[in-house]
């Protein structure tokens, strides 16, 4: 069995290195689905047009042959990035043009009749976006982000192969030290899926109150109490139905 | 009468404050298509300031794109239009007239405010935010003012237990109040309100037609309604047009229009909804 010495100096800074590479993709990924997503709204064709064009190049861009070329190629320009920030920037760079569809799809979805309600009251393009259009398309898009961040937080494995040390780099060490395959991948796998698990529980929570801060009641997902009641409450509606024939 | 009463227009910032039965809104040659539909056809009418102004019609003619029109939610296709002088979506520049810039039409609009059939109330703020955040953000007023008054327009439509809802606690007509309490904040000169009650239930309408009752006896501002309810429009309505086919087919009083129509398509017309 692996050593425990092996664990805390391979596998726990390995899982800190996913964590951090998450989290600095997420943040540069939404960043840029942000921008470019708001760009492909705009009223001017020519911003739509080069965010269209940012939007189709990096979705058709493979995130792993983006990263070596950002580790082997970029240096040839005189620029050496350090392996991590190679692996955050193409992971970035891809997933961010993903979330701008998202953004743009779900500014699209907001109901036309909120702009005209916005126009009537005479706010300018941008306090109609700040203030009506991202606050109701913010919940919509939120559902949509927890998918992309599971596909973000697996994708960091690529991260390894530019020697990155994730904890797939570290469990990529121990099975070649000890050979040890089958419970180190199985670790692994339970690993990422553990990392998944929190993501999408931290994003229930952020989609909760996104809900609630648009009136919308957030939506009871199982928990007895809330079974007991609803059912308590249709059977009443069947009685009173009953009664009313 | 304080300037601070609620249902008081405040035209005090106006440079040319329209004189009663001033010209407050012309439409000249006013052409609307959609597709080859065309349905203004070079169509010429004015309200005067103050005044309360009935549209009356079939379906498809054109009352709502009227309404739409003078709140820059449509475009003409040919023709001007013009709120208290000034062209809504032109800009005159040496001596020709081009497409207005978004300054110039806010500037413009800023007189206008509309009531929908469908209240669109903004879901993501409570009742008080939804009428607050326009006089704070547009018109620069304090945020302690803004809800003074909010609070005021709120009693005034009866709701003034409701500034912590949100909308989807509301029924349809306490929506509706509050779409209506949110257009007057913005101290508009001309309220358009286009079927206001015909998304209601029933028993919801007369609550909001009271409301709108008393804002057309107590208060200046002039009103452009579309309505189905002819009671009302025979209450609050100074004259009454009656179109067809995007055009005014006749205008009067609403004692001539409902009492005496001169044409048999307005009596007509009359009889089917009456
Ligand atoms: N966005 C649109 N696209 C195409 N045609 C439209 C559009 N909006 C309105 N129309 C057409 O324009 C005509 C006038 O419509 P409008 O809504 O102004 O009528 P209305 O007098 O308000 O009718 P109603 O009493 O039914 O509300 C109708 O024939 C309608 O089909
Ligand atoms: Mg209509």
């Amino acid at each position: 069995m692996m050593s425990s010495e092996f664990f805390t100096t391979w596998f726990l800074p390995g899982i800190w290195v996913t964590i951090q590479v998450t989290v600095y993709a997420a943040a540069l990924g939404a960043a840029i689905a942000f921008g470019i997503g708001l760009a492909r709204t705009s009223q001017l064709w020519i911003v739509r047009f080069l965010a269209g064009v940012y939007f189709e190049i990096f979705r058709g861009m493979s995130a792993l042959v983006l990263m070596f070329w950002m580790f082997f190629a970029l240096p040839f320009f005189g620029w050496q990035l350090v392996p991590m920030w190679a692996g955050v920037s193409a992971l970035g760079l891809t997933y961010g043009a993903y979330g701008s569809e998202i953004v743009r799809g779900s500014l699209a979805a907001v109901a036309p009749a909120q702009k005209e309600a916005g126009i009537a009251l005479n706010f300018t393009r941008w306090q109609r976006l700040r203030l009506i259009e991202l606050p109701q398309a913010w919940p919509e898009m939120v559902p949509p982000f927890n998918n992309l961040l599971i596909e973000l937080l697996k994708g960091t494995a690529l991260v390894s192969v530019i020697t990155v040390a994730d904890m797939t780099f570290a469990g990529n060490l121990l099975r070649l030290g000890t050979n040890e395959t089958t419970p180190v991948f199985t670790l692994l796998l339970v690993l990422y899926f553990v990392l998944a698990f929190l993501i999408t529980r931290g994003m229930r929570l952020v989609e909760r109150r996104a809900k609630a801060g648009v009136g919308q009641r957030p939506q009871k997902t199982g928990g007895i109490t809330s079974r007991l009641s609803s059912r308590g409450e249709s059977l009443q509606a069947g009685s009173q139905s009953a009664g009313g024939m | 009468m304080s300037a601070d009463t609620p249902l008081q227009n405040d035209h005090d910032g106006n440079e040319n404050p329209p004189v009663d039965g001033s010209e407050l809104i012309r439409f000249d040659k006013v052409t609307k298509r959609f597709g080859s539909n065309v349905v203004l056809d070079e169509l010429d009418f004015s309200v005067a300031s103050g005044k309360h102004v009935t549209l009356i019609g079939p379906s498809g003619s054109g009352k709502t794109t009227i309404l739409r029109l003078l709140m820059t939610l449509l475009k003409a296709d040919e023709g001007t239009i013009k709120v208290n002088g000034d062209y809504l979506t032109h800009e005159e520049k040496n001596g020709k007239l081009v497409p207005a810039g978004e300054k110039h039409v806010r500037e413009v609009r800023k007189n206008i405010g509309m009531v929908f059939q469908q209240f669109n109330l903004f879901p993501n703020m409570k009742v008080l935010r939804n009428i607050t955040e326009a006089p704070v953000t547009v018109l620069g007023l304090s945020k302690d003012e803004a809800d003074q008054r909010a609070r005021e327009l709120l009693d005034m439509v009866g709701l003034g237990d409701k500034a912590d809802a949100y909308p989807t606690q509301l029924s349809g007509g306490q929506q509706q109040r509050v779409a209506i309490a949110r257009a007057l904040a913005m101290r508009p000169q001309v309220l358009l309100l286009d079927e206001v009650t015909s998304a209601l239930d029933p028993e919801l309408v007369a609550g909001v037609l009271d409301v709108l009752r008393d804002i057309a006896h107590t208060t200046d501002i002039t009103m452009l309604c579309v309505t189905h309810e002819m009671n009302f429009a025979r209450d609050i309505s100074d004259q009454v047009l009656m179109f067809d086919s995007g055009r005014v087919l006749e205008s009067g009083t609403p004692e001539k229009i409902f009492g005496d129509p001169e044409h048999d398509r307005t009596r007509e017309f009359l009889s089917a909804v009456l």
